[in-house]
């Protein structure tokens, strides 16, 4: 199935990255969860299972050709919106949202497989919609429909996250392949006024409420952002050389949430400092912009797209993730793909990192 | 056609990539921004922070120092209290907790809040006190309930006892929480809001001494308070104890004397100026100041026209009435105006020009020497005196006495009492002196006025013929274990120029008050002590006929001033009843009992006040001889 030829051509600046970041995540991980008292296999063990799971499934992906998924793209959307579907009628529930559905074996995320499954589709689609002089608002009508409807479904869930990155990777498509500037300025003349009477006039009191504790979980339950506060204690308290790895007291005393997994970033700027986060910024700044450049030398119009999608996924993750931990961005539970710890991240991010190789490795067959 | 349309497409898309990569690399700039802005510009204000998020400094209250009488026995001590405190910065939501807290405890919730609101501004770890003196049983639903109460804190406060309810209450005075004037007030830089602080008497004037230095730990704690280790420690240093030149059982006596009536007494060592009673009646429970003050008992202070909050020992000022011809007495003897051969004739009035001046007795006293003028109080006498002598000498003997002005009591507010002159009273109304107002003054009425204290002394003085000594009220200060650290030093703050005959003339005329027939203050002799004194009777309100149905608030004053033994003086004292109508009857007694109360303890030799409180623990009578160690209680604050 693979061809021997394609070895030669792997992208190890792609693979150089990832891995990199990945153990500096495994590093961290141990670092956050140092103060956990914990039964069972250690969370930077695990990380690191995930992380070696990730890499195989990310090899089998790049070893199937990219090609393959166009075929199967609107057979996939398909199936993920039935997921969906199932999974806000039978799903597991876990801190009041349902995301899970357990397959027996192992519980799976349909929101998260819709991230890959929404590149995907509108890589297909946009690679056989050809126009002329940028997308009218008129081409953008089905892709918009398409989008709209596993966006809704993930935002019942709730799970509000997932649904704008999902959101923010299929806009980002769009626009690499590139809107007319009318079609941007109708579709700001629409929503914004709209959304604005709608917040002003039909929503009750109560209602805003409900929306802003939805943008903002934090705000309802503990007032003043604590998490948010603490968080910017931790990253600020740093300064310029850290203190010290595993030396961090907001993480090590555990003022800080989640922090071996959305706000592990916020223990790492703790403990290394500015250097440190500047030394991680710049990783994924590159791993962003080899991804771009991936899609700048695919000669292929579907790989580009493909690759344009998988990088922006990983883009909007660091940035809406660093965002939050920084205090620039309400609190959403976004994890930092290959630090923070958990499987579904992995796996997903790693399914994306397949597909970039996979592009990369095939650069010259065309 | 298709193959130009998809070159053009992909050089289109080329140039969209350069277009998205400069977005990625503006965005991740801006990333890196915020990190400078963070970890650069405003590192120190975050470190900071996280250093208060970690540390936490808990105070641990020292024990405040006991009061101890003369002989050791404890007045005042300390027993264990539990307050509820909350550290700010682990509280989650406070309207929720203090809800619950109310709903649990029964505690008042405005309260609660408003001691909240005066704590604010202060460090966020810094536990604030919402409710003192809960009971034990509020403490242990606290502690069943303290996984649902994050932030919430007991306190183990010890708290004042005073082991004799309201014995010598003004004197000892009271402690209570600190007030927001106090706590910006000078002196009081370390004390924190909720801490306690003496507002009065001892308990105030001898604040710096009793309080003893508060000790604290630092602690390292978790996100969820939980302490996690001490990083440093220092211990409280309990405060000194006081011990009075007051005896308690002389104390008791006089207090019980009193009864019911308002009024003052002092008594005094002739010899060093030691006040061995200081009696305020009535008298409050100091206790009830430290807790929260029952509204009515309040009220019923503040209500009582025998004025029990006031230190009347001190701060009330009375005209001395005849206790005063002691004055013009030795201002005579001093001017030559009269000896022991003098007499006048008291027919029961002075006329001077137009007015006419009343003797007590309104049937004369007759042919009235010295002796008899002072054994019978016989007021014509004083006011021939008075008007040979004028008011500026018998002011410049009352003065030559330290009347007239504070005595320089430990005490706070004393009073300074007023020796009219002629300057005086020019300055003060604008007018001069005018002959007729002389009269008066010479049997203390008119514009003279005096505290109890000053009384004390000048008896004191007349018995010791002439040493001013400071009266005090502090023997010596002593550390937690008992070792003596200060001694209050006898001080002569002054001697008058009097010669021993006029002080044996005059000395012999108080002798003949108690002990001759026709003596005024008869009630006060002793069967086997000699005592010496001299009865006054002071008007509220000027001429009136009958006393019959006068009422209360205008009736005379009672005074008497007496010291003893005769020969040997040891003890004087000085009684005052307001609205006692007759120094005779109603202070004279009262003196005499104190008198008693003192030779009573002298009678099996008196030990010398042992340097250590704890030896001295006598199990005497019905009431708590509390050692000095078992007053002690540290303070400390549960923490798990």
């Amino acid at each position: 199935m693979i061809d021997r030829r394609l070895l030669t051509n792997i992208d190890w600046i792609l693979a150089g990255l990832v891995v990199t970041v990945c153990l500096l995540g495994i590093l961290n991980i141990y670092s956050a969860t140092t103060p956990y008292k914990m039964v069972g296999t250690a969370y930077f063990i695990k990380q690191f299972y995930w992380m070696l799971a990730g890499m195989t499934i990310s090899m089998l992906v790049c070893s199937i050709d990219y090609h393959l998924l166009e075929d199967l793209s609107y057979w996939f959307y398909g199936f993920l919106i039935l997921l969906l579907v199932v999974v806000l009628l039978v799903g597991r529930s876990t801190m009041g949202a349902t995301r899970w559905l357990n397959l027996g074996l192992f519980n799976i995320q349909p929101s998260e497989l819709m991230k890959i499954v929404i590149i995907i589709t509108f890589a297909r689609f946009f690679n056989n919609y050809h126009s002329v002089g940028g997308l009218t608002v008129g081409d953008v009508l089905f892709p918009l429909g398409i989008l709209a409807l596993p966006a809704a479904l993930i935002m019942k869930q709730p799970d509000l996250g997932t649904a704008i990155l999902v959101i923010l990777i299929a806009l980002s498509m769009t626009f690499y392949i590139g809107p007319r500037w009318t079609t941007i300025v109708t579709f700001a003349c629409v929503t914004i006024p709209v959304a604005w009477i709608g917040w002003a006039y039909l929503l009750r009191p109560y209602q805003k409420n409900r929306v802003l504790d939805f943008l903002n979980p934090e705000r309802s339950r503990l007032g003043s952002g604590y998490h948010i506060i603490q968080s910017k204690i931790a990253v600020g308290s740093g300064g310029i050389a850290g203190k010290g790895y595993i030396q961090g007291t907001q993480s090590q005393l555990r003022f800080l949430p989640e922090q071996h997994t959305d706000f592990a970033f916020s223990v790492f700027a703790e403990e290394w400092g500015f250097v440190g986060c500047l030394f991680l910024i710049i990783l994924y700044m590159s791993l962003v912009l080899w991804g771009l450049n991936i899609a700048r030398r695919c000669n292929d119009r579907f790989g580009g797209l493909l690759a344009v999608g998988v990088t922006a996924m990983l883009f909007w993750h660091i940035v809406i993730n660093m965002g939050m931990v920084i205090g620039l961005f309400p609190v959403v539970g976004v994890p930092l793909p290959f630090f923070s710890y958990g499987g579904t991240s992995m796996i997903t991010s790693m399914v994306g990192i397949g597909m970039l190789q996979s592009i990369s490795m095939r650069r010259f067959m065309f | 056609m298709k193959e130009r349309r998809f070159v053009r497409e992909v050089v289109e898309s080329k140039q969209r990539i350069l277009i998205l990569s400069f977005v990625v690399g503006a965005v991740f700039f801006l990333l890196l921004m915020r990190l400078w802005h963070l970890q650069i510009l405003r590192s120190d204000d975050y470190r900071e922070m996280s250093e208060n998020n970690r540390l936490r400094f808990v105070p641990v209250a020292a024990s405040r120092g006991a009061i101890l009488d003369r002989n050791g026995k404890v007045l005042v001590s300390n027993r264990p209290s539990f307050s509820l405190a909350v550290v700010p910065q682990e509280v989650l939501d406070k309207e929720s907790l203090l809800t619950q807290l109310s709903t649990l405890l029964g505690l008042d919730r405005a309260e609660m809040d408003e001691r909240w609101r005066k704590s604010m501004g202060r460090a966020k770890y810094y536990p604030i006190v919402l409710a003192s003196n809960i009971t034990r049983d509020q403490v242990e639903i606290l502690e069943e309930n303290r996984l649902r109460l994050p932030g919430v804190e007991i306190e183990m406060k010890p708290v004042r006892e005073y082991s004799n309810g309201t014995l010598a209450s003004h004197l000892l005075g009271y402690i209570s929480e600190i007030s927001e004037k106090e706590l910006n007030a000078k002196g009081y830089e370390e004390y924190n809001p909720g801490d306690y602080v003496g507002k009065n008497g001892i308990e105030r004037a001898l604040e710096m001494e009793l309080h003893g230095d508060d000790g604290g730990r630092q602690l390292e704690v978790d996100a969820r308070g939980r302490v996690l280790r001490t990083i440093s420690e220092t211990y409280p240093t309990v405060g000194n104890s006081v011990v009075l030149t007051i005896d308690s059982a002389i104390q008791k006596q006089a207090e019980q004397a009193f009864g019911e009536q308002a009024g003052a007494a002092v008594a005094m060592d002739v010899n060093s100026g030691e006040i061995l009673a200081f009696v305020s009646n009535p008298g409050f429970d100091p206790s009830l100041f430290s807790g929260k003050l029952p509204a009515d008992i309040w009220k019923g202070y503040l209500e009582d026209k025998r004025r029990p909050l006031e230190n009347k020992a001190l701060s009330g000022q009375y005209p001395p009435g005849s206790t005063f011809k002691v004055i013009t007495a030795l201002a005579g003897l001093y001017d030559n105006r009269i000896d022991d051969s003098t007499s006048v004739n008291c027919n029961g009035a002075y006329t001077l020009g137009t007015s006419t001046f009343k003797c007590w007795n309104k049937k004369g006293h007759g042919t009235t020497s010295l002796r008899k003028s002072l054994r019978e109080s016989c007021d014509v006498y004083y006011y021939q005196l008075g008007e040979k002598l004028g008011v500026d000498k018998i002011a410049a003997t009352a003065k030559a006495f330290k009347l007239g002005a504070p005595m320089g009591v430990e005490l706070q507010n004393e009073k300074s009492g007023l020796i009219p002159t002629s300057e005086w009273k020019q300055k003060r109304f604008g007018k001069r002196w005018f002959h007729g107002e002389t009269l008066p003054v010479s049997i203390g009425q008119g514009y003279v006025l005096t505290t109890p204290i000053q009384l004390a002394s000048m008896i004191a003085t007349v018995a010791n013929e002439g040493t001013i000594y400071r009266p005090h009220l502090v023997k010596r200060i002593v550390d937690a274990d008992g070792k003596p650290l200060r001694e209050t030093k006898t001080e002569v703050i002054g001697t008058t120029s009097f010669s021993k005959e006029s002080y044996r003339l005059v000395k012999q005329g108080l002798y003949a008050v108690v002990n001759e027939s026709g003596g005024t203050g008869a009630q006060a002799r002793l069967y086997d002590v000699k005592v010496a004194g001299k009865t006054g009777t002071s008007q509220v309100v000027k001429m009136r006929d009958s006393k019959q149905g006068t009422p209360y608030q205008f009736r005379d004053h009672a005074l008497f001033v007496a010291f003893a033994p005769f020969d040997k003086p040891e003890i004087a004292v000085a009684v005052v009843i307001e609205h006692g109508e007759h120094g005779g009857s109603a202070a004279a007694p009262i003196a005499g009992r104190i008198l008693r109360a003192y030779f009573d303890g002298k009678k099996p030799p008196r030990k010398e006040p042992s340097a250590t409180p704890k030896e001295t623990e006598e199990p005497e009578n019905d009431e708590k001889a509390a050692t000095l160690k078992e007053s002690q209680v540290s303070g400390d604050k549960s923490n798990d």
